[in-house]
């Protein structure tokens, strides 16, 4: 089993949202009241249509952003005693992938893997052999060499899975990561976040993919509106 | 390595700025050095001079030699005093023929001799300044007997108030491209994040520390720091060796003096681009 899946003692939530208002200075609430928790290595869709409040619920739980009401907890990490200096502690517990990927175009695909890696300590020893055992993960080894640019839309996606994977998070937050992906790219792309979870990692997929959600009903689905949550197919847990 | 590496690679990307980021360093420490070398040599002077800081009471014509034994041992007494010589009317006119050969014969054909007794006060080494050499001046008018008081007073105090606007001139020309450097290594430091705000952006996503993504930008604030250094070393060298070839001696100040110069251009261009950084960073957390 990797490193990264290895879940410290402690509660069974990964990401517990308490009564999260978040208001924006001049678009005004953009989450109003929302609770729910994601439970360690489970795997939940965030859904809702276009300014639900989707990424800032990935955002809230990243702490790029903090609440201006109620109380965000991620791992050991809580929204309301968080200090600046402990933010990188929290992100390398909780991966982010972005919908438009973020790769650096100048440097190849080993190159933006090892980037993290370096950014986050890792001995150059290390790295080499880190690097290909990520890629090798996300399916991407033999293309370790590439440029993003040479690299279709799914691969640019894998390649920056492998990336947020490099510091062993716990939980994986993905922004609609299929947004830019076509239908086969986009399922491969799901496919290999499901994998990661089967290993035990947390993913909170948040998607306005309606296909998605509709072949896999077996997912627990977290449905926003207005920023207000208002469906959670895990039910009873919905409002507490 | 790292960053070095960024650091090099954004003075690359902006040469002109680091170039005129320096210079300012340069100037303004060149300007400090420039002081410290006048500074330097008024203090050399002033200790040598110091050491010949007297204060020669006049007497009247008349006055016993016993009231002037009295006085003589009150004075010793006085905290500033190292010691006093009387000088009578005889000695005076002894020690003016001497010095003052080319009047020698006024001298020797004089039926009175117009010239006073006096005491010669000389002070100890931490009185030798101005305040002083003025309270001892005072006490000594006080006697009844004493005519007058002559001290070096006027060129003392001008070396000094010399000494006082040199170095209030130079900390405001100094302090002026002092600040100029400060704004031009932040405007360095902010072009190079914003050239780098990508790379920054996904560093900061996956939990690189603030004091590893800041290292790049306080390495080439303190690179372009300890160029202006070296810079306003060169410059001050430069014109110490010009003047002191040209139309007077000076000596060249201490090595600490410069090693302190050099290490403050270097800390002043970190701390420039430090403000930059934290500045520029601050507005990427809400936390
Ligand atoms: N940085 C911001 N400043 C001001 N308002 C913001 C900001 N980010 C989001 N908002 C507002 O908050 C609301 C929720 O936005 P959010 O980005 O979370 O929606 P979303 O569900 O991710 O939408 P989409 O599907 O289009 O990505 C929107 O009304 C948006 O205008
Ligand atoms: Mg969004």
């Amino acid at each position: 089993m990797p490193p990264f899946l290895r879940n410290p003692a402690g509660g069974s939530r990964m990401i517990r949202f308490e009564g999260v208002t978040k208001r924006y200075p001049r678009t005004g609430a953009a989450l109003a009241d929302v609770s729910f928790h994601l439970r360690k290595g489970e795997f939940a869709f965030l859904t809702g249509p276009s300014g639900a409040g989707k990424t800032t619920v990935l955002q809230l739980a990243h702490m790029h952003t903090v609440p201006d009401e109620g109380r965000v907890r991620v791992s050991r990490f809580s929204s309301d005693s968080m200090r600046r200096k402990d933010v990188p502690q929290l992100r390398r517990r909780v991966g982010y992938v972005f919908q438009d990927f973020r790769l650096l175009e100048r440097l190849t695909a080993s190159e933006n893997v090892a980037f993290a890696l370096e950014a986050t300590g890792a001995s150059r020893r290390k790295m080499r052999q880190k690097v290909q055992q990520l890629l090798g993960h996300v399916g991407l080894a033999a293309k370790a060499q590439s440029h993003p640019s040479e690299l279709s839309g799914g691969e640019r996606q894998r390649v920056a899975i492998a990336r947020a994977l490099a510091t062993d998070p716990l939980v994986l937050l993905a922004d609609e990561p299929t947004g830019n992906l076509d239908r086969r790219a986009a399922d491969g792309v799901f496919e290999l976040l499901r994998r990661i979870n089967d290993l035990g990692m947390a993913v909170l997929f948040a998607t306005h993919d309606a296909e998605l959600l509709h072949r896999h009903r077996d997912v627990r689905v977290l449905e926003l509106e207005h920023g207000s949550l208002v469906y959670d197919s895990a039910g009873e847990e919905a409002s507490t | 390595m790292r960053a070095l590496r960024e650091a090099m690679a954004s003075l690359r990307r902006a040469p002109l700025l680091g170039v005129l980021s320096m210079t300012s360093i340069g100037f303004s420490l060149f300007i400090l050095g420039l002081f410290g070398l006048t500074a330097y040599n008024i203090d050399l002077a002033l200790s040598h001079v110091e050491e010949q800081v007297q204060v020669v009471a006049y007497l009247r014509d008349g006055t016993g030699e016993s009231r002037v034994d009295v006085a003589r041992k009150e004075v010793v007494s006085f905290p500033e005093v190292s010691g006093v010589r009387y000088i009578s009317k005889v000695e005076a006119l002894h020690d003016a023929s001497q010095e003052l050969t080319e009047f020698s014969d006024v001298f020797s054909n004089l039926e009175v001799n117009p010239l006073p007794a006096s005491l010669e006060v000389s002070l100890k080494p931490g009185y030798r300044n101005p305040d002083a050499v003025r309270r001892v001046a005072e006490r000594l008018r006080s006697y009844d007997f004493v005519d007058d008081v002559r001290y070096g007073r006027d060129w003392v105090e001008r070396i000094f108030s010399l000494r006082r606007i040199a170095g209030a001139a130079s900390l405001i020309l100094g302090g002026a491209f002092a600040l100029v450097a400060v704004m031009l290594v932040g405007t360095a430091v902010r072009m190079a994040i914003l050239a780098r705000s990508e790379e920054i952006a996904i560093m900061q996503t996956i939990g690189a520390t603030e004091g590893y993504i800041r290292r790049p930008y306080l390495l080439e604030g303190l690179m372009t720091g300890l160029a202006g250094g070296l810079l306003a070393f060169g410059l001050t060298w430069g014109t110490w060796r010009l003047v002191d070839a040209s139309f007077l001696k000076v000596s060249w100040m201490p090595d600490v003096w410069i090693v302190a110069g050099i290490a403050g251009a270097a800390l002043l261009g970190m701390l420039s681009a430090g403000r930059a950084v934290r500045k520029e960073l601050r507005g990427l957390y809400d936390l």
